[in-house]
């Protein structure tokens, strides 16, 4: 085989692979990347893992191409003698530099791309900021740059995810609240305060982020921000028991306005759930013998 | 007494009361103290628990061949990765190194014997025994909180079945084992090696032994305590994990993974160590920078012990130690990639042999390079927060240590097998068998990495039947059952050659160290004399030297054809 030849085997190979990670990401998606689109910081994720893929890519083919190369050039023949070679000097300092600039480079662009996978965003304006409510910074918990989000209380308990709104007042016994479903408003950036009851859990719907761990007697952090109405699902990531697979959770984003109005629907049945155990409660303290 | 009273008669210094007599097979085997024997033991031993951890693998993978499916329940699944995980860890991947390093590492410096033979006797039985305390549960309750136990999940009040207390007693049992045989190898490497043999002539393989030992005498400890703690939260009222109480899980989870990840090293180091052996043998060339290799093994053991928080990721954790574990994480690329470089440059202008233990290297370097790559992925965190806990870092793990450690394990079956038996293993099956099993490995776990991205979690018996998803696993169900004929085809290779392979003859591979200066299988004193040793490849310097005396190069040396020996 000529060397022209093999030089121009190892180009069409090369240019395929760039063409297909470059040129088609979007049918490639499924195979390449993290699940993405539902939330900015999710895409950012699948932007840096594209990029630290990319590096990888050239890794993988200049060491798999050596090593291919090496174990057809260097085969015993008649004739052949070994280079008796015991190293050298300059070039093994050279890649080791070499490595480590690959990684000083990949640690920059993380760092670059960090604060935008982390930090919450502002909401956007009109009626999806309307929703939002000042939140404190507490510990590791990051806010918008405007101090406010729509916080969530995220509850992992076997098998379910239990999420508590905020309706405005300090008491949080009678907020709404919701299994499994999640209901928030389009455009509204959603911080969640995550926590777990029993076991450790960890909360995850791909295309809005990453996971992050419910550990009993932690409050772990996560935010997201929807820009149009849909269902996005996802599932608990930590084994937590038998049901573990079972341990379904979903987001469904809506307009702010039908947001108000779930919102509104739940409390009311959650006050009218309230009257009536403190009317039955009533009952039973003057005759402990009614029927609640 | 003796020095009170001279005597002109000589003292004899050894006195023989009895002559022993030989004792008969199987009471031979259960009384050994022999080096070569309790290293056999332990390969046999710990190849069988590598075949029950791969039938519950193919079970899991039969389980996960189409969504909803219900060949098996959900406690059953549970229970069966955490025992495939539990077995590939602790009974077959890290006891499987120390049983080469048990027959080899004497051989190769020149020893008779392990420093402690009695010791090292102990060691194999501790194994033994954590196996069947932990395979015992197999007729009650097997445990089903995953090989990492994860508290609360592990504490009495989720999970009161007594598989869990199995499982503790296995770390406890194969812990102390690992840490007498650490003990031991550290001892016999510092001590008894052969006259000319220093630090800078120490063959590789023994180099990262003595590394594994290191490593395993700092990181077992911490899960012996860790475990402790866990039996007294379960058994006796102590809180240690318990976050109603002032306790912590997170403790658990730093606890284990302190010794989790150095474990990871632990498995690894020793498969590096064969591949250095193999590699410049094969290639008929020195190995390419015996120090940095050497040394590289030191760094990444020393690094191994600061990342572990990596694990951790999605944990509560401030920003500052995600970064930390990041970084460190990172570091550790860079003796890895060294060593990388160096097996490369190795074969690199040599005159490369395509027999079996070289190809299995060959398979070893290109499915470790996979591994190392989506390491350096999951290493950085906020990618790391969507792959953490999804079949992206199964796929991640299975390439470093089935793909890397355990094709190194086979390249040092096919390698040594000539010296523990005498007879050689056919080349036929030993290719055919390296074929299946690099096209069933890739083929299953390959895929697995964009079955992760697409949102399966890992550790669920069921998933839902959207997009690719069934394709995939189906793809990786196929593989998985190439990749275990192709483990077969080398237990038959084994079965057979055992009595019936050629007779291999004291190097048929025109080794470049010690242990092919004797008789093939060893005499039970290993050498009837240590020759100096001048330079890393002590063979080759008494081939040279023959050559120069009789005028005559050693031949290639072949063993006789298999039909002149067979019956
Ligand atoms: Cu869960």
């Amino acid at each position: 085989m000529g060397r022209n030849r093999r030089h121009l085997i190892t180009l069409t190979f090369l240019a395929a692979m760039v063409a297909t990670l470059v040129v088609a990401p979007a049918a490639m998606a499924d195979l390449f990347t993290p699940e993405s689109g539902g939330s900015s910081n999710a895409d950012r994720i699948s932007t840096l893992y594209l990029l630290t893929f990319l590096v990888g890519v050239v890794v993988f083919i200049g060491v798999e191409g050596t090593l291919i190369y090496a174990l057809i050039k260097f085969r015993a023949r008649k004739g052949a003698v070994a280079a008796q070679i015991h190293g050298n000097t300059r070039l093994e300092i050279g890649w080791t530099v070499g490595a480590a600039v690959v990684l000083v480079v990949l640690a920059v662009i993380t760092f670059a791309m960090l604060p935008g996978i982390r930090d919450p965003s502002n909401s956007a304006p009109g009626a999806a900021a309307a929703l939002a409510s000042p939140v404190a910074a507490v510990g590791e918990k990051r806010v918008p740059p405007d101090g406010k989000a729509l916080n969530i209380e995220v509850n992992g308990q076997q098998y379910l995810w239990r999420y508590t709104y905020p309706d405005g007042d300090d008491n949080n016994l009678n907020n709404p609240f919701s299994y499994e479903e999640m209901v928030v408003p389009v455009g509204t950036t959603v911080t969640l305060d995550i926590r777990s009851q029993d076991v450790v859990h960890s909360w995850w719907i791909p295309e809005l982020g990453g996971k992050m761990d419910a550990v009993p007697g932690y409050t772990n952090y996560a935010w997201f921000r929807i820009d149009k109405p849909g269902v996005f699902h996802g599932q608990c990531a930590e084994l937590c028991g038998n049901g573990h697979a079972n341990m379904i959770a979903k987001v469904r984003a809506v307009s702010p306005e039908e947001y108000r109005e779930w919102i509104a629907e739940k409390s009311a049945s959650i006050q009218a759930a309230d009257e009536a155990a403190a009317a039955s409660r009533e009952r039973l303290a003057q005759d402990p013998n009614a029927t609640p | 007494m003796a020095a009170d009273s001279p005597s002109l008669k000589p003292v004899p210094q050894v006195v023989a009361h009895s002559v022993r007599r030989e004792r008969s097979g199987i009471v031979d085997w259960l009384t050994t103290t022999d080096h070569k024997k309790i290293g056999i033991l332990y390969l046999v031993t710990t190849f069988v628990f590598f075949v029950l951890g791969g039938v519950e693998a193919l079970l899991i993978r039969m389980q996960l061949g189409t969504a909803q499916n219900t060949l098996l329940t959900p406690e059953t699944f549970n229970q069966l990765f955490t025992m495939h995980g539990t077995t590939m860890v602790f009974l077959f991947v890290v006891p499987i190194m120390a049983g080469f390093g048990n027959y080899f590492v004497p051989l190769m410096i020149g020893a008779r014997d392990m420093a402690f033979p009695r010791l090292n006797a102990l060691s194999y039985w501790l194994l033994l025994a954590g196996g069947l305390v932990f395979y015992g549960s197999v007729f009650f309750d097997p445990p089903a909180m995953g090989w990492t136990s994860y508290t609360p999940l592990s504490d009495e009040a989720f999970m009161p079945s007594a598989g869990v207390d199995a499982w503790i007693f296995l770390v406890h049992l194969t812990g102390l084992s690992s840490l007498v045989g650490a003990v031991n190898f550290y001892a016999t490497i510092a001590n008894m090696r052969a006259p000319g043999m220093g630090w800078g002539r120490l063959p590789l393989f023994v180099w990262t032994i003595l590394v594994y030992a290191i490593l395993l005498i700092l990181a077992l400890p911490v899960i012996a305590g860790a475990v402790t703690l866990l039996l007294t939260d379960r058994h006796f009222g102590t809180n240690f994990y318990d976050p109603a109480n002032g306790g912590s899980p997170l403790l658990w989870q730093h606890l284990f993974w302190f010794f989790g990840h150095p474990e990871v090293y632990i498995m690894v180091l020793p498969g590096f160590g064969i591949i250095s052996e193999v590699l410049p043998v094969f290639a008929r060339k020195p190995i390419f920078g015996y120090k940095a290799i050497a040394a590289s093994t030191v760094v990444i053991a020393f690094l191994g012990l600061l990342v572990w928080a990596h694990h951790m990721f999605t944990s509560p954790s401030p920003t500052v130690v995600l970064v930390f574990f990041m970084m460190s994480s990172f570091l550790i690329a860079i003796p890895t990639g060294v060593k990388i470089f160096n097996w490369l440059a190795t074969l690199w202008r040599g005159t490369i042999e395509f027999k079996t233990p070289l190809i299995f290297a060959a398979g070893f370097l290109s499915q470790f390079v996979v591994g190392g790559i989506t390491g350096i992925i999951v290493a950085i965190f906020p990618v790391d927060w969507q792959l953490h806990d999804t079949y992206f870092v199964v796929a991640h793990f299975h390439y470093v240590l089935m793909g890397g450690a355990v094709f190194a394990v086979f390249a040092g079956i096919y390698y040594w097998f000539p010296k523990i038996t005498g007879r050689m293993l056919n080349e036929g099956l030993g290719k055919l068998s390296f074929a299946l099993m690099y096209i069933g490995f890739n083929v299953t776990f390959l895929i697995q990495h964009t079955i992760g991205m697409d949102g399966m979690p890992r550790r669920v018996y069921e998933y839902p039947d959207v997009g690719n998803l069934v394709l995939y696993n189906r793809i990786s169900t196929v593989g998985s059952f190439i990749l275990g004929l192709g483990v077969l085809v080398t237990i038959i290779n084994v079965a057979r050659s055992v009595k019936r392979g050629p007779v291999a003859g004291p190097d048929p591979w025109k080794g470049n160290t010690l242990e092919w200066y004797t008789e093939s299988p060893p005499p039970t004193v290993n050498f009837d004399v240590v020759p100096r040793v001048r330079s890393v490849e002590p063979m080759k310097d008494i081939r040279r030297e023959i050559e120069r005396n009789t005028g005559v190069p050693v031949a290639e040396a072949a063993p006789a054809p298999e039909s002149l020996v067979r019956g």
